[in-house]
């Protein structure tokens, strides 16, 4: 027994760091060795850096469903809201193409009113998060289809798409925009004292709001968080996929599961921006990986419920 | 002496009485009465009448049946939020096993109905044993089965046989049938509800799980069944609406937001989200106020797409209405 621990404390530091480690980051080695596996090409620079311009517009969203389901919501809205923001683009800038800096500051604007509006619902109304961003969903995906007439109309000019479609040297701009987003989500959320409050209101609100935080205030923010990114996956997506009455459907769920695959607790209190960042480009991969293995698109669908329900089941076989 | 007492004691009873009627039974009222100048006044087919009000009730009844199963899980303190996707999949078999073929009714229905309330036990599995809440145990499961049955189905599959279409559209003694599967489903439900012993479990472990495990209730068990029940409602609907229909698609279930809808309309009638407290029958008030809204919008000639702005606005203030009065602490 006494000469046991001399072998095993050499390897225990290594052991219980990589069973601390969240497990998304072995996922995502898996899928990707899967992939390279499956199809050599996608072991090139260039297949590898479309692979992850492909899978920014969801990580953009899954940080910003992060900042509400750390404060213990969800954010359903999104999928739609990314529809109406690229319709509604396409509109303005139909008929004003060199506008392309006032529409995308118009669109951040409408985003932020989005969030702050989901967030008001929930934290005022008191409508669970779920029901009002369902509702705002509809809401969403109706106002959009009223303004286009029922079809994409419009087009969206070069310097818009060039979010989403071109690149600096041979770094797709995309990928830039998911950095600053990225650093910019990851300091608010684990270095600020915004981030701490969040984290308090999902563990326990009432226990905060006692404590003295502005339990509405924090609350708001993190919807407007969601809102703005979605603003932004929209003009990655319009960039790459043009204009579409379809553009962003499915998005919500896709955003919750990739929040999910990174470890962020539903209900609120836990999670962090780089896990989720890799459990968004895990998914995208995971699709891929599909997609090489040729399963039908749907399939998708039935992919993610599997994900999203075992990640919830491990999670509360491991507490 | 003893007559008067006896007169303010029925005077009290009838005041208690007139208070327990659910406050969206006056909002359905005055609803219907200030949309009689309305519909008269912009109506394209003739206005108010009771051709109107009865078309109100039959584009009613797939949401009601569906509010009714939504209703137990809500009563429970859980939530479904697959039905909308049970729903495409009962339409789907059902048009599909039937393919036309009247002896297939009596195959395909029960077969239907058997898979809606197995996905309902597997929802209530997940949620007791795998200990997954049920937002996502249910969101998972309708995700599942959408992806399998887009997979396989992408248009309307098969067709059902013209006596099957009867459900829907046929009458007895001059009122349509689906009032009756209406007031079966309804009264059947109030009935397990207020005169069973599952019933009165159901509101002890939606009041308070905790204390109704410590009293010697399988508080589990209550939960599976009540998601069976919400399954099996589920895939009732589907098949009313096949009938309607005449075939069913992948996508019938989802346009129908009977997910939101459903929950939106067992809250509106005075089901509280967290549990224990509520009814079937304030459910479908709830869900004649939404059908109600609907067949207006429709003889106002709103904008379908202005129309789901609405109603997505609608669903949302309706629920605040109840929930602003809450002081816990909402998620």
């Amino acid at each position: 027994m006494s000469k046991q621990p001399q072998t095993s404390s050499l390897l225990t530091p290594v052991w219980s760091r990589l069973s601390r480690m969240e497990p998304i980051y072995i996922i995502l080695a898996a899928i990707v060795l899967a992939i390279v596996l499956s199809n050599p090409i996608y072991a090139d620079y260039g297949p590898m850096m479309q692979l992850l311009r492909r899978a920014s517009p969801l990580i953009v969203l899954a940080v910003g469903q992060l900042f509400v389901i750390v404060s213990g919501g969800f954010d359903l809205s999104v999928g739609s809201l990314i529809t109406f923001i690229v319709l509604l683009s396409a509109l303005v800038l139909n008929t004003h193409p060199e506008q392309v800096y006032a529409c995308i500051a118009l669109c951040l604007a409408i985003g932020i009113a989005a969030g702050s509006l989901n967030g008001l619902v929930v934290s005022l109304l008191k409508v669970p998060s779920i029901i009002a961003t369902l509702g705002m969903l509809l809401a969403y995906r109706g106002a959009g289809l009223y303004l286009s007439g029922g079809s994409a109309r419009g087009n969206l000019p070069d310097t818009f798409r060039a979010f989403g479609r071109e690149t600096v040297y041979g770094f797709p701009i995309a990928l830039i925009v998911v950095i600053v987003f990225g650093v910019f989500a990851a300091w608010i959320l684990h270095g600020t004292n915004y981030g701490r409050q969040l984290f308090a209101v999902g563990t326990n609100p009432r226990a905060a709001r006692l404590s003295g935080v502005n339990v509405t205030m924090v609350r708001v923010v993190a919807f407007m968080f969601s809102a703005v990114s979605a603003v932004v996956a929209a003009i990655l997506l319009g960039g790459f996929s043009g204009v579409s009455t379809a553009v962003g459907n499915g998005y919500e769920l896709q955003a919750i599961s990739a929040a999910v695959l990174g470890g962020a607790v539903l209900l609120g209190g836990r999670g962090s921006v780089p896990a989720v960042i890799a459990g968004a480009i895990a998914l995208h991969a995971l699709f891929t990986l599909l997609n090489i293995w040729g399963f039908p698109k749907p399939m998708r669908d039935a992919v993610q419920g599997i994900i999203i329900i075992s990640a919830v089941a491990y999670s509360a076989w491991r507490r | 002496m003893q007559k008067v007492e006896h007169g303010t004691a029925m005077m009290m009873s009838l005041r208690k009485q007139w208070r327990d009627i659910p406050p969206v039974l006056w909002v359905l009222l005055v609803m219907a009465i200030a949309s009689y100048p309305l519909t008269e006044a912009f109506g394209r087919t003739g206005g108010f009448s009771l051709q109107f009000l009865a078309n109100v009730v039959e584009r009613s009844v797939t949401l009601a049946i569906v509010a009714v199963g939504q209703t137990f899980v809500i009563l429970v303190g859980s939530i479904d939020l697959s039905v909308a996707f049970v729903i495409s999949l009962a339409a789907v078999m059902a048009s599909y096993f039937m393919q036309g073929n009247a002896t297939m009714i009596l195959i395909a229905v029960p077969a239907v109905l058997l898979m809606g309330a197995g996905i309902g036990w597997i929802n209530g599995f997940l949620v007791t044993r795998g200990r997954v809440n049920p937002l996502i145990a249910t969101l998972g499961m309708g995700l599942i089965i959408q992806g399998i049955l887009s997979t396989s189905f992408q248009n309307f599959a098969g067709s059902v046989p013209q006596s099957y279409q009867i459900i829907a559209y046929g009458s007895l003694f001059g009122i349509p049938n689906s009032f009756f599967l209406l007031l079966a489903v309804a009264f059947g439900a109030a009935f397990v509800l207020r005169k069973t012993r599952f019933g009165a479990h159901i509101y002890a472990v939606g009041g308070n799980s905790e204390a109704a495990r410590l009293s010697g209730i399988n508080t589990d068990r209550i939960m599976r069944r009540a998601h069976l029940i919400a399954g099996l409602l589920a895939a009732l609907a589907g098949l009313f609406l096949t009938s309607r229909l005449g075939s069913g698609a992948p996508w019938v279930g989802p346009d129908g937001i009977y997910d939101l809808e459903s929950i939106a309309a067992v809250v509106i009638g005075g089901t509280i989200l967290a549990g224990g407290r509520g009814g079937v029958f304030g459910t479908i008030i709830g869900v004649l106020i939404f059908g109600l809204i609907d067949s207006l919008f429709n003889q106002l000639g709103i904008d379908p797409y202005l129309k789901q702005v609405l109603r997505g606005l609608i669903i949302i203030f309706a629920v605040a209405a109840y929930s602003m009065r809450s002081k816990d602490e909402v998620a």
